[in-house]
């Protein structure tokens, strides 16, 4: 069972390209603001209409252009936790969750439906509040209540913790992460943030200037984005030019040296990525010599700026990252870089 | 005569009067505002820009344009006004025409009052109403409806004050035949016409006064009270 996307939306100056699947778990579309992420969700809601394409869930055609079929939102059974929540300001807690349920016959089943998913997100003696006088962690569970009750086919969050703390954001992904799992169908969840991305989901789309650019399971994204918009997104800092000058070997004319890579290099190279943690003074292969420029210091980590001594001086200094405690008395005349480390991103 | 012995001697047809045709025209411009200012926001942005202009236009045009227009269209050799007329309808010179004059100008109020409202509205809320499955009308009547509760209601009452008060598009089109068409604005134009002296005038005048002073307090009282359930 799965979710079949593959819509195209002309906005005059901005077009959605998305085309994905995905499979039983959780799939994040990952990109920054004004990407097209938020718009893709709401196409699948049947809130937004895509110009052309198709849209399938669990063998269920919800939009296909060619043969003009466009549910309506309130056919789809999609769940869509939205951004700020959207619980109904004038309705209290409990008559926000039984707008979900407004197709449930019987009273009591309601009651007994009720009761267990306030036990289930622990808002039980909450019902009379209204949202404005729940956390903004009740409010979450709350808005996730009221969907769940309604037994969606699917279930989209627009970034959801982008409206907490930051100190509630950490205990409330693992609580999120659990219920997900409960859930037990797909889940499609858009963030800009990787952390949640790479904690939150099985497999990542990344998304840029309304184009998806690749769809893979999280932990692969990350160990090979493939593309310039996709390792920035993970969050690789150095990224620079490249040619292929050999089967593995790469030059990288604006840091003035040439990088021997783990796999073999293709046609299209654009750039090449490196991690600022992969930077070692004990690695032995890809040594350089490097000119220090600045330290800047975070609570556990230190990062530090360097130029390779041959480094075009218009282009930005290499980023390296290590831990504090692992900070050296005397920084290494030289640096180098694992092959298996290098990123090799195409056009 | 003071003012308490006026009153229990006056004829307060005026004041029934322009009470009835007020709170008739507030029901109407009620609907018919919040229609509009929920339909215009659907539409095209041309097509939108050109009708707003057009509703709203009775805000700034003189009431006895207005008048003079309702004349044009409802006058008893109109060629709408005579048609209506031979099924046995007029408007002209009738105190429920005072009902069609009175909306026109409290019209603009009502709908730029609800549209502001509308426009404000988190559309998350009915985005979110439709994909649990609720049906556009229970969304619009339990969510979107009470959540633009205060525009709307700050739309209806300003409307109710100004139909109350309407004299110029009244006067054009249903005059001031004494106890059938008078309104209290109109009878206070009547009278000081008449007598520059005859207090009655003044008296019309406070009772005038007194309507719109209660209108307004209750409008702050449900305010106020409104607050307090956010707050609790």
């Amino acid at each position: 069972m799965s979710l079949i996307v593959d819509i195209h939306k002309d906005l005059g100056g901005f077009v959605l390209d998305a085309a994905f699947e995905a499979e039983k778990g959780v799939t994040t579309l990952l990109g920054p603001s004004g990407c097209g992420k938020s718009l893709t969700l709401k196409c699948i809601a049947g809130i937004e209409k895509p110009d052309a394409g198709h849209i399938e869930l669990d063998g269920r055609v919800l939009y296909d252009s060619k043969r003009h079929v466009n549910l309506k939102p309130q056919q789809r059974q999609v769940g869509y936790l939205f951004q700020n929540y959207a619980l109904f300001p004038n309705m209290s807690l409990r008559q926000n969750i039984l707008c979900g349920m407004r197709a449930v016959k019987g009273r009591e089943e309601k009651e007994r439906r009720l009761g267990e998913m306030l036990a289930m997100m622990r808002l039980e003696g909450l019902e009379k509040h209204k949202p404005a006088q729940l956390s903004g962690g009740q409010q979450q569970r709350a808005a996730l209540a009221r969907i769940l009750v309604s037994e969606p086919k699917l279930l989209m969050l627009d970034e959801p913790f982008s409206a907490l703390d930051a100190h509630l954001r950490d205990s409330l992904k693992v609580e999120m992460r659990d219920m997900l799992q409960a859930f037990g169908r797909e889940v499609l969840m858009v963030t800009h943030s990787r952390e949640e991305a790479y904690t939150m989901s099985d497999s990542i789309a990344v998304m840029d200037e309304g184009r998806l650019l690749t769809c893979k399971p999280t932990k692969s994204v990350f160990a090979d984005p493939g593309s310039v918009p996709a390792a920035v997104l993970t969050g690789c800092k150095n990224i620079a030019p490249a040619r292929k000058v050999g089967d593995c070997e790469v030059e990288v004319p604006s840091w003035g040296i040439r990088l021997t890579t783990g796999r073999p290099v293709g046609e299209g190279l654009a750039a090449i990525g490196v991690r600022a943690h992969y930077f070692n003074a004990s690695a032995p292969q890809n040594r350089f010599p490097v000119v220090y420029q600045e330290e800047l210091e975070e609570p556990f980590e230190l990062t530090i700026q360097f130029r390779y001594a041959g480094q075009d001086p218009r282009s930005e200094p290499v980023w390296w990252r290590l831990p504090k405690e692992k900070r050296p008395a005397q920084f290494p005349a030289e640096l180098g870089v694992s092959p298996a480390n290098i990123l090799l991103l195409y056009k | 005569m003071n003012f308490f012995e006026w009153l229990g001697k006056a004829d307060l047809f005026p004041l029934w009067n322009s009470l009835r045709i007020a709170a008739i025209s507030c029901v109407l411009v009620f609907f018919l505002g919040i229609f509009f200012a929920y339909y215009a926001a659907r539409l095209p942005r041309w097509l939108k820009g050109i009708l707003d202009v057009i509703l709203t236009l009775p805000l700034v045009l003189p009431p006895t344009v207005c008048g003079y227009l309702l004349l044009l269209v409802f006058g008893v050799n109109r060629p709408v006004g005579a048609w209506l007329l031979s099924h046995g309808i007029q408007f002209a010179m009738k105190w429920y025409g005072g009902v069609l004059a009175a909306s026109l100008v409290a019209f603009p109020l009502m709908y730029r009052t609800a549209r502001g409202a509308f426009e404000s509205f988190d559309k998350n809320l009915g985005y979110a109403g439709q994909t649990l499955g609720l049906s556009n009308s229970y969304i619009f009547w339990r969510v979107r409806m009470p959540a633009c509760r205060q525009g709307i209601l700050a739309g209806t009452v300003l409307a109710f004050a100004r139909a109350l008060g309407e004299y110029g598009a009244t006067s054009m089109f249903i005059g001031y035949i004494e106890g059938r068409t008078a309104t209290v604005s109109t009878t206070v134009y009547m009278l000081y016409q008449n007598s520059k002296k005859d207090p009655a005038v003044l008296y019309w005048v406070l009772v005038n006064l007194l309507i719109s002073t209660v209108v307004l307090l209750v409008v702050n009282l449900l305010e106020a009270r409104q607050k307090k359930v956010v707050k609790a």
